[in-house]
């Protein structure tokens, strides 16, 4: 059995495929003539070509839009005009207006920039060929993981510079720019200039918390739709919702996906291709950014000034960055036992209508099938390997005495051998000794760590220059910040080893060997972490059997008919993977503390977060704690979120605000069974059928 | 027989009637050949005495007791009437009978080549002569034929008209005798002359525990004749073709009472003969009976006058194991429970034997005209037919057929020009010109049948075409529309020309809501398509489709679908498993299992989700009330 799923199997080192570095034809002709050569794609073949204008005709005048319309008048006293009014409103703020023309205008900075930030960007072409052949055949929709503001035009650069037809774009806006609808216009006058040239590139607009504006859904679902539904264009958007701040696969977000798989589900079309998409970036353009939002900093608003600040980015160097195009996915051959197409007979298939527990099920399976083919098709640096190791030492020695460059390195080169094994795509090169390697990788990340004196430090920011004295509070959140950067490089690599490193966890916890007690707590921790990991809905048997598979391979472990025996050759490798984890463990236990000891019975999101955070630090400050990971906003969240999957912290009926009660008895039992202390027991309050 | 009804034609109606009724002889059931009556088997004298009461034309009939001296046994049709492609290459349609026949296609190799990829070098030709000898020999129940000799009944169980009996038209079915090979066929055929008749036979069987299965015309297409193999009893084919009168027509009421038996050209042609007709239709009228109609819900191309079957019958008379069904009266409608007709109507021979129908006629109409409209592309046709249904003028018939239907049908074109021209060229040469701006690749075209009188026959024309024109349609002339509608009784000989040369294919269909035509239509077609590729065939395939009935909710499609098989091991399977899925697709798009076909035992295995638990239990306490013995146990439906 092998980590990879069906056919997509991309795992195996990365010189047996066909990588063309875009930026050589770049450095060795003219950008100008790129942006004006001959654009001859071909295009999809199934319906004839229609221009967004139609589109957007087709989306006021259809039936479903019409029912919202006069059901939203009905409720809210408007007149059905009115209504119609604000429907073609949204339309027009959501709208993109793909022209080629903005494409080329795009195209000439596009390549300016991509020379001056990467070293190279490699594209398999294989998968881009792929692709030309999908995107004639069926609607495409194109999913790559989101890293970097960079993500967003670099596919539509590629796919121009290939003659395959330019995707629109769904991008998402952050919704407090729309308090009122007087106020829409003025809150995106902010980045007219920009959000005209990125909507005529192919983007649409979507608010990020839509929440229950039944006719903004109606508008964009039937706007989704339509796109879909005629084949307008290949359509691109991130499952993941957000650009990931911790380089970690996010749980896959449902909406976007309902509405684009829709038009199959009610046989609208006869397919529907998903082509996931994986990039890879040497080193992210945000590292530091991204750290302090997880500490708490606010995210700068996305304005132009915002942009213009960001060219001091420019001066660095960003290493190479990868496109993975992946196999495209058939949604009728994967959908094939899980979705009974009959189910839209009897309703118009134009009535809104909630989707059924099938469709959302098979929705969410899907998402997350595409999103751990983006993980197995992502590029591995070296840099993640060492970053996945540095981060194994105690801060402390880290930031003050460093580790001998002689161990990491020998270390790295046995992790190597491992992430092989376990089928990473790793992006090792040849042809130059191993040390080199590694130092160029320290050398690109200087930022994050520093070689001095045959050790490795890590490095923090600069103090401030301030008058008073930094306070401890800000030192510990210093230390944190340049954790947090480096461990979102390890985070590059988790998806190699999670389903391993959760076995050796338990094997640790459990300190039993008979599978079936294995097998249980594995479940456990999928259970607990499947907000912090990508697992496909259905599948912990075969991703114990996976785990089994890998931790026998790497000759850890005997594993018999029922029992899982360690060997003694193996406890390097369980050790490395339980230590790869610990991290996770920690911080999730630093809330469960939390909400049992110290926290209310009821709180807001809002509140919680920084109450967490100061609690978190008083921790470290005290010694009692030594994982400065836990200060990540983002985990804190994931544990809320798998607290409320649990239905162990529950929405407070009575609030009108987002109040949450907690079942302090059920945290701690969480805790102890995570601890070892209690053998682990249902979570459900009722069977969940999980599917 | 003369008409003297009171019918508002004047002086001139009469006559004019009558001559219009021999148009219709010579184009729909003209240049058939009397049979011979072979005369081998007495008549059971009982019911030739009930004759002197009826008005019935004696006319010689179409189907004779030995269907083999005019009937191919391992094809579509009459014996003499086939596709062939000649020493020149050429296709040539032989025989008489019809319009096409005499005619060379030059066309239709290009077509047929180029399609398929199939080659005029590789044939497949079929066992020439049935071989008595490979039909296993019938398991007779003697006290069942003891007591039937007595009653007078004739019947036969000779190898040749068991195997006759033993199948319609599937793909399979055909398949199979083309290469010689026989199932599980009857034991023996029984040939009643009237209800009398059958009321004896089903009877006996009842007594001597036989198994029934009645058969009508032969021209199933869902395995309904197939003998179940697990059937130990005798099995006797109760073939109702001689039971073919008109027995009396009520002028009146504008009804006629008929045997069941009567296959549809010779109850049109008998009727016309008084200046009526029913109207009803079906592509396989030439063959298929009255009986078989009732049986499984039958549907004709001129619904949009006439009706379907269900608004056609009057009365019915069944023998079932448990007696006769009938009504008491002949009221137009009834408010008495559930109607019984529609436990008989659909019943697919599982219940008991159609003996009499009682149904409407209408005088034959004064006036008939054919036409054809040329779309730019299938969506705008469909978006017409569904104005026309939504206006509800449609006429007698409209069809519409896809671009590969269009090139298919000129392909069949009799004539060309030069027999240099290629066929597509020829085509784009005449729709660029014709037809500026529509793409031959795309265009489709609808073929119409007006019916009535005269004038108004001519305003509602202008009505469709009006409407017509609001969807880009461009009126394409009467000749197409006639072409359309002749082929349909043409083409199903087609096939057996395909399978002379390594294609296979059938024909399905299904009904659908307004909505669901267009993605039904393309779904099902790509469905078939990649089907193919994962059985590996080795050749795109034909996956075509046409709209033919139009409703107000909603619209008959019918798909075609031929394969080159060549490099398989088991076409027949491959095909099975590609039809099976496009079933399923219809299904997963709204559509349902099926609009006339029936179930039979093909589609049997999706009734449960199509009538639910609740409707399949019904369905079984009717069958176990009227047939505890499971006498017609033909196991069709359920």
């Amino acid at each position: 059995m092998t980590s990879s799923f069906g056919d997509s199997g991309r795992s195996g080192p990365l010189d047996e495929e066909e990588l063309v570095d875009i930026l050589e034809e770049r450095r060795r002709s003219s950008d100008l003539g790129h942006a004006l050569r001959t654009f001859s794609p071909h295009p999809y073949k199934g319906a004839p070509t229609c221009s967004a204008a139609d589109l957007n005709k087709a989306v006021l005048e259809s039936q479903h839009l019409h029912y919202i319309t006069k059901e939203v008048a009905m409720e809210t006293g408007a007149t059905v005009e009115e209504v119609r009014e604000e429907a073609s409103g949204i339309l027009e703020e959501m709208s993109q207006n793909l022209q080629l023309g903005f494409i080329r205008l795009m195209g000439y900075p596009l390549s300016k920039v991509s020379k001056k930030l990467f070293r190279s960007i490699f594209v398999n072409m294989e998968g881009l060929n792929r692709l030309q052949q999908a995107v004639q055949e069926n609607p495409v929709i194109l999913m790559p993981n989101h890293r970097s503001y960079f993500d967003f035009l670099v596919i539509s650069y590629i796919m121009f510079t290939y003659d395959i037809p330019v995707p629109v774009i769904a991008a998402g806006i952050r919704n407090t720019v729309f308090i009122s609808p007087s106020l829409r216009c003025e809150a995106l006058a902010g980045m007219k200039l920009v959000g005209r040239i990125l909507r005529r590139s192919g983007a649409f607009f979507i608010r990020r918390a839509i929440g229950s504006d039944k006719l903004y859904w109606a508008v964009l679902s039937e706007y989704v739709k339509t796109i879909v539904r005629r084949g307008f264009a290949p359509m691109e958007f991130y499952v993941e919702g957000l650009r990931s701040r911790t380089l970690k696969s996010l749980t896959p977000k449902l909406g976007m996906m309902n509405m684009v798989l829709e038009p199959f589900f009610k046989g609208e079309v006869f397919d529907i291709t998903l082509v996931p998409i994986s990039l890879s970036y040497d080193r992210v353009l945000e590292e530091s950014l991204l750290a302090h939002e997880l500490l708490g900093a606010p995210k700068p608003k996305e304005s132009t000034t915002g942009l213009l600040k960001a060219t001091k980015v420019l001066q660095e160097d960003y290493g190479s960055m990868f496109v993975n195009f992946g196999r495209p996915l058939s949604v009728r051959d994967l959908c094939q036992d899980k979705i009974n197409r009959c189910q839209y007979n009897l309703i118009p298939r134009d009535l809104p209508q909630k989707p059924t527990a099938e469709a959302q099920a098979c929705v969410s399976w899907l998402a997350h099938l595409v999103v751990r083919i983006q993980e197995e098709g992502s590029v591995i640096s070296p840099w993640s390997l060492m970053a996945s190791l540095l981060l194994q030492a105690p801060t402390a020695v880290l930031t003050e005495e460093g580790l001998p460059w002689h161990r990491l390195t020998e270390k790295t080169l046995w992790l190597r051998r491992l992430a092989l094994d376990f089928g990473a795509r790793l992006n090792w090169p040849g042809g130059v000794p191993d040390s080199n390697v590694m130092q160029s990788n320290l050398v690109l990340h200087r930022s994050v760590a520093q070689r001095k004196t045959g050790r490795v430090y890590l490095v923090r920011e600069d103090e401030p220059a301030r008058k008073h004295l930094i306070s401890p509070e800000e030192d510990a959140h210093r230390t944190a910040a340049a954790v947090l950067m480096m461990a979102s490089y390890r985070n590059q690599c988790l998806h190699i080893f999670v389903r391993p490193a959760m076995l050796a966890t338990a094997i640790h916890i459990t300190k039993s060997g008979q599978k079936d007690e294995l097998s249980t707590f594995f479940c456990f921790l999928q259970d607990i972490f499947s907000n912090e990991f990508i697992f496909i809905p259905g599948r912990s048997s075969q991703d114990f059997e996976e785990a089994c598979f890998l931790l026998k391979k790497s000759g850890a472990v005997h594993i018999s008919q029922e029992e899982v025996t360690v060997l003694d050759a193996g406890l390097e490798v369980l050790s490395f993977l339980q230590a790869l984890l610990q991290p996770f463990i920690e911080s999730y236990q630093v809330v469960f503390r939390y909400l049992c000891e110290n926290g209310p019975h009821s709180f807001s999101e809002k509140q919680i977060i920084p109450a967490l955070r100061d609690w978190t630090t008083k921790l470290i400050l005290s010694g009692e704690l030594h994982t400065y990971e836990a200060l990540s906003s983002d985990t804190q969240k994931n544990v809320l979120s798998a607290l409320r999957r649990l239905e162990i912290v529950t929405k407070s009926r009575a609030s009108e605000q987002n109040e949450f009660g907690v079942n302090r008895e059920a945290v701690k039992r969480i805790g102890d069974i995570l601890s070892g202390k209690i053998p682990p027991q249902s979570l459900h309050p009722t069977p969940l059928a999980r599917l | 027989m003369a008409s003297n009804s009171s019918g508002g034609g004047g002086e001139g109606g009469s006559s004019d009637r009558q001559r219009i009724a021999q148009q219709r002889l010579r184009i729909i059931a003209g240049h058939l050949q009397r049979p011979a009556d072979d005369g081998l088997i007495v008549l059971a004298a009982e019911c030739k005495g009930q004759n002197n009461k009826t008005e019935a034309s004696s006319e010689g009939r179409t189907v004779p007791r030995r269907r083999q001296e005019i009937m191919k046994w391992n094809g579509w049709g009459y014996s003499d009437s086939k596709f062939l492609f000649n020493k020149k290459g050429q296709a040539e349609f032989t025989g008489k009978r019809y319009r096409l026949s005499g005619m060379i296609m030059p066309a239709l190799k290009d077509w047929f080549e180029g399609t398929f990829g199939a080659s005029l070098q590789h044939k497949t030709p079929a066992t020439p002569v049935l071989t008595s000898s490979a039909v296993q020999p019938p398991t007779l129940n003697e006290a069942f034929v003891e007591e039937l000799k007595s009653t007078g009944i004739s019947f036969s169980h000779n190898a040749e008209d068991r195997v006759f009996r033993a199948h319609g038209h599937c793909l399979h079915e055909i398949f199979a005798l083309r290469e010689g090979k026989f199932g599980r066929v009857p034991d023996m055929v029984v040939w009643p002359n009237c209800h009398n008749d059958v009321v004896k036979i089903v009877e006996l069987a009842c007594k001597h525990n036989v198994c029934l299965m009645p058969y009508g015309g032969g021209t199933s297409v869902s395995s309904a004749l197939e003998c179940p193999p697990e059937e130990t009893r005798s099995i006797v084919s109760l073939d109702t073709s001689q039971m073919n009168r008109i027995l009396w027509i009520d002028e009146k009421n504008l009804t006629a009472h008929v045997e069941a038996g009567i296959v549809g050209q010779d109850l049109e042609r008998l009727l016309n003969e008084s200046g009526y007709c029913t109207g009803h239709e079906p592509d396989s009228m030439e063959f298929s009976s009255l009986g078989g109609w009732v049986a499984t819900r039958a549907s004709g191309m001129k619904k949009n006058i006439y009706g379907n079957i269900e608004d056609l019958v009057v009365h019915i008379k069944m023998v079932t194991p448990r007696g006769v069904i009938e009504k008491s009266c002949q009221g137009p409608r009834m408010s008495t429970g559930p109607d019984i007709h529609h436990f008989i109507m659909g019943s697919e021979g599982t219940l008991g034997v159609v003996t009499e129908v009682t149904m409407k006629i209408r005088p034959v109409p004064e006036y008939q005209k054919y036409g054809s409209v040329v779309f730019p592309n299938f969506e705008q046709g469909v978006a017409c037919l569904r104005e026309v249904a939504k206006q509800r003028c449609a006429p007698a018939s409209i069809r519409l057929m896809d671009n590969e239907q269009f090139k298919f049908g000129h392909a069949l074109k009799p004539q060309v020009s030069s027999i240099f021209t290629s066929f597509l060229e020829g085509l784009k040469k005449l729709y660029i010109t014709k037809f500026k701006g529509f793409d031959p690749n795309r265009l489709c075209v609808a073929t119409l049948l007006f019916e009535g009188d005269r004038e108004k026959v001519l305003q509602h024309e202008k009505q469709v075409y009006d409407i017509a024109a609001k969807f880009g349609g461009l009126a394409a002339g009467e000749d197409n529309g006639q072409r359309g509608y002749m082929l349909t009784f043409v083409i199903a000989y087609l096939r057996d020309l395909g399978m002379d040369y390594y294609v296979i294919g059938e024909s399905f269909e299904t009904s659908v809501p307004w909505d669901r035509v267009l993605d039904i239509c393309r779904n099902v077609k790509a469905r078939i398509v990649r089907e193919c590729k994962d059985k590996g065939v080795q050749f795109p395939p034909l996956s075509t489709c046409r709209v033919t009935q139009t409703y107000d909710a909603g619209a008959c499609v019918y798909f075609y679908f031929a394969f080159n098989y060549r490099g398989l091991s088991d076409p027949v399977h491959a095909y099975e498993q590609v039809e099976h899925a496009a079933r399923e697709e219809i299904l997963a798009n709204g559509g349902s299992l099926s609009h006339h076909h029936g179930v039979g035992k093909l589609r049997k295995e999706w009734m449960r989700e199509t009538v639910s638990n609740v409707g399949m239990g019904m369905l079984k306490s009717v069958k176990e009330y009227v047939d505890p013995q499971n006498i017609f146990g033909n196991r069709n439906l359920l």
